[in-house]
């Protein structure tokens, strides 16, 4: 059983979980994922990793409350425990000294980009952090953000803070740059992935993206989570989950994220009440 | 004196009570009922006894099978079940999934007129007796040596080596990658087909002799071989055959397509059957087509049609060259599978939401023998076929997962990426590393892993005595 040391909603239906995992911590790169299990028979819920501290044994991952299983494992108070944590999966995400990078990120990437942008900084490398949101009030740790970034710049659909639009307004920031950008690494959701890429594209910017299809056991073993990236299949899991986002057919990954969508509803239409009850 | 009276050959194979077709095809509940305590000893009292008994020498764990057999004619069970876990430590699952027609019971004397002594059915009857006597008889286990053994893999190779190890003395860790003991037994072969109770009972036995079982660890990613060596004085290798392989064929990655392994991981390991009740997802389709025609293959086509599905095997070659148990074709047929012989999948064609709609077919006709001995399927040409279809599962094969080989430098791989060990011994080209299961053969059976648990639990004893 791996321990809960801190359970909180960061910002709106954003939850942040500590877990003490002390040798998955010991082994984890920035860029790697963990597969978690709420409770006995849970699903296994694939997270990129936020953060994490091998001298105490803790792993932190960030993600949003979307669906039965989410919110199970975000009910869960500081104190219990979970059965299930394993990790570190995928690949960690390539750093060198590139020059400049853009770090991209949205959602629970907004987490999962910072010990990214932290690895590059360290590699003596230029950072631009860029997050985006809805509103200003979905960001988060932008301290830690501005700790490892030589620049943190904002969008928000709304305009609250920072540019107002979508990531489309990223073909501005990197022309406003008196840097040039070498490689732009994007965490988020896959929309914002693909569009980032988009972007990116006519630029001629090397851009990685991480990839999260839908998965299973994460080792390579289900080819669930298969994507064709150039004219091959791969495995999110095991060869990921960093690809070439100017590779990846974004139409077939957005298609199979929603092989399960009518049953992901199915549990969500009660309110379980009465399981809530017959519980206390 | 007399002479010893001739015993009458009694060539009537005893029938093992079945679930009918008809109501089996609607629920999860194992096929197979079991025999009854007095057809067991009827079907027992059959054997021969042989001198030089052949069936022994064709099992992969060499059990004692005249010996289990003779006390189950003498209604001595308890015997009976002691003799086989002196060799056997699953025998609750050997004796429903080993392919005992080509093992024991495919050398039996009374094999050529027939009536062949029915012996994995007699080690499930005497498994499956232990189990309702309440606790388990434990054997004795001898001071302990202080050695440490790893176990990567939680499968039928790695319950078996650490069984073995754990009984001489030596102090055993497993490491399974996934959140069950079991591996293939837990996710990959149904409930119908093997209970998993059956499973996690033998997982439990094992527990209760002493060895330390760590799940939900991934040995090459939360801590490399090399590290594991630092810590256990041996480490072996059972890490299964789990990378899944697909055809390379159009519309492939379209939704409604499957592995074998992921359909069957969702159903066994997930209890998607039991969705919402339990929360992993698995989809009711219409009609599901299964490539291949391996044990697994029908396991998917029998677990679609208990979903409710229109359930076809798609084959390229005909009946006769079918690789699965005999038992498993009939099962399938009983039940109402469909099956397509000589007909390969060349295109998955999709409908607007990216959705699998229709599967494209080519009829095959079988040429000249290739290299396995079975005669090469031929393409017909211009007999395309279009089928409408609602999901492929591919249940054509898997490679070992190169995880293991990958992280561990200098450990030989062969050319299908699995770890290259001595048959006899198990060992590989590293150091006090052990390899066996499917890992080493690519996918193979059940038995036939325990079979290479027990000869590298063997050897890795002779290196840790040697210390």
């Amino acid at each position: 059983m791996f321990k809960l040391i801190e359970s909180r909603m960061i910002v709106p239906n954003m939850h942040l979980l500590t877990l003490e995992a002390p040798a998955v911590a010991r082994q984890m790169r920035s860029g790697q994922f963990v597969i978690l299990r709420a409770e006995e028979d849970g699903e296994r819920i694939p997270l990129s990793v936020s953060d994490w501290d091998a001298q105490d044994g803790t792993v932190t991952v960030i993600f949003m409350n979307v669906g039965s299983s989410t919110g199970k494992l975000a009910s869960l108070a500081a104190g219990t425990s979970i059965p299930t944590v394993v990790g570190p999966l995928g690949n960690p995400t390539e750093i060198e000294e590139f020059g400049t990078v853009l770090c991209l990120g949205g959602c629970y990437g907004i987490g999962s980009i910072y010990p990214i942008a932290r690895a590059l900084k360290e590699k003596k490398n230029k950072v631009i952090t860029v997050i985006e949101a809805r509103s200003s009030y979905l960001f988060f740790w932008e301290d830690k953000l501005k700790e490892v970034s030589d620049e943190l710049i904002y969008i928000t659909r709304d305009g609250t803070k920072g540019y107002r639009g979508h990531v489309t307004r990223l073909a501005e920031i990197i022309k406003s740059s008196e840097e040039t950008v070498n490689r732009i690494i994007i965490n988020g959701c896959t929309f914002l992935l693909k569009r980032g890429s988009d972007v990116s594209r006519p630029l001629g910017i090397k851009t990685v993206v991480s990839l999260n299809p839908i998965m299973i056991d994460g080792t390579g073993m289900c080819g669930v989570c298969r994507v064709t990236v150039g004219s091959s299949t791969k495995f999110a899991c095991v060869h990921g989950p960093d690809f070439d986002g100017h590779q990846v057919d974004w139409a077939e990954l957005l298609q199979r994220r929603k092989t399960y969508m009518t049953e992901e509803v199915v549990p969500l239409r009660t309110s379980r009440c009465e399981e809530h009850i017959s519980r206390s | 004196m007399s002479e010893p009276q001739k015993k009458k050959l009694d060539l009537n194979r005893r029938e093992m009570p079945k679930q009918p077709p008809e109501v089996r095809r609607h629920n999860f509940d194992e096929v197979a009922l079991g025999y009854a305590a007095e057809t067991a000893i009827q079907e027992a009292k059959r054997c021969l006894q042989c001198k030089k008994p052949k069936c022994v020498s064709n099992c992969p764990v060499e059990i004692d099978i005249p010996g289990f057999i003779q006390c189950i004619a003498d209604g001595d069970f308890a015997a009976g079940i002691r003799i086989l876990k002196d060799k056997n430590c699953l025998p609750a699952m050997c004796g429903r999934v080993c392919p005992q027609e080509e093992q024991c019971e495919q050398v039996c004397v009374l094999q050529k007129k027939g009536g062949q002594i029915a012996v994995g059915r007699l080690e499930r009857f005497l498994a499956d007796w232990e189990a309702q006597q309440g606790e388990l008889e434990m054997p004795e286990i001898p001071a302990a040596t202080g050695r440490k053994v790893a176990v990567i893999g939680g499968g039928p190779a790695g319950l078996t080596v650490a069984g073995d190890l754990i009984k001489l003395g030596h102090q055993v860790t497993i490491f399974e990658a996934l959140h069950k003991m079991g591996g293939v037994l837990i996710y990959g072969i149904p409930e119908f087909r093997l209970p998993k109770a059956i499973v996690n009972r033998e997982v439990q036995y094992l527990g209760k002799l002493g060895v330390n079982i760590v799940t939900d660890f991934v040995v090459g990613k939360t801590r490399t071989v090399d590290s594991l060596l630092e810590e256990y004085d041996a480490v072996f290798v059972g890490s299964g055959a789990g990378l899944p392989w697909f055809m390379d064929v159009p519309g492939e990655n379209l939704n409604g397509v499957y592995s074998a392994n992921e359909y069957l991981t969702r159903m066994n390991l997930m209890k998607g059957y039991l969705f919402p009740q339990f929360p992993t997802p698995i989809k009711n389709h219409k009609r599901v087509a299964v490539i291949g025609g391996g044990n697994v293959a029908m396991d998917c086509a029998r677990t679609a049609l208990r979903l409710g599905a229109e359930s076809r095997i798609i084959y390229r070659r005909s009946r006769q060259e079918l690789p699965a148990r005999l038992e498993e074709i009939e099962n399938a047929e009983e039940e109402g599978v469909v099956f397509d012989f000589l007909t390969l999948p060349i295109r998955y064609i999709g409908d607007e939401n990216g959705w699998i709609k229709e599967i494209e077919y080519l009829k095959m006709k079988l040429g000249e023998p290739d290299a396995s001995g079975r005669r090469r399927p031929v393409p017909i040409e211009g007999s395309e076929t279009i089928l409408p279809m609602d999901a492929v599962v591919c249940a054509i094969g898997n490679s070992p997962n190169p995880l293991i080989a990958a992280t561990t430098p200098g450990l030989e791989v062969g050319k299908k990426g699995n770890i290259v060990a001595d048959e006899e011994t198990g060992k590989t080209s590293r150091d006090r590393i052990w390899a066996g299961g499917d890992v080493v053969t690519g996918a193979a059976t059940v038995i036939l892993a325990m079979g290479a648990g027990r000869k590298a639990a063997r050897s890795i004893h002779e290196y840790l005595c040697s210390l």
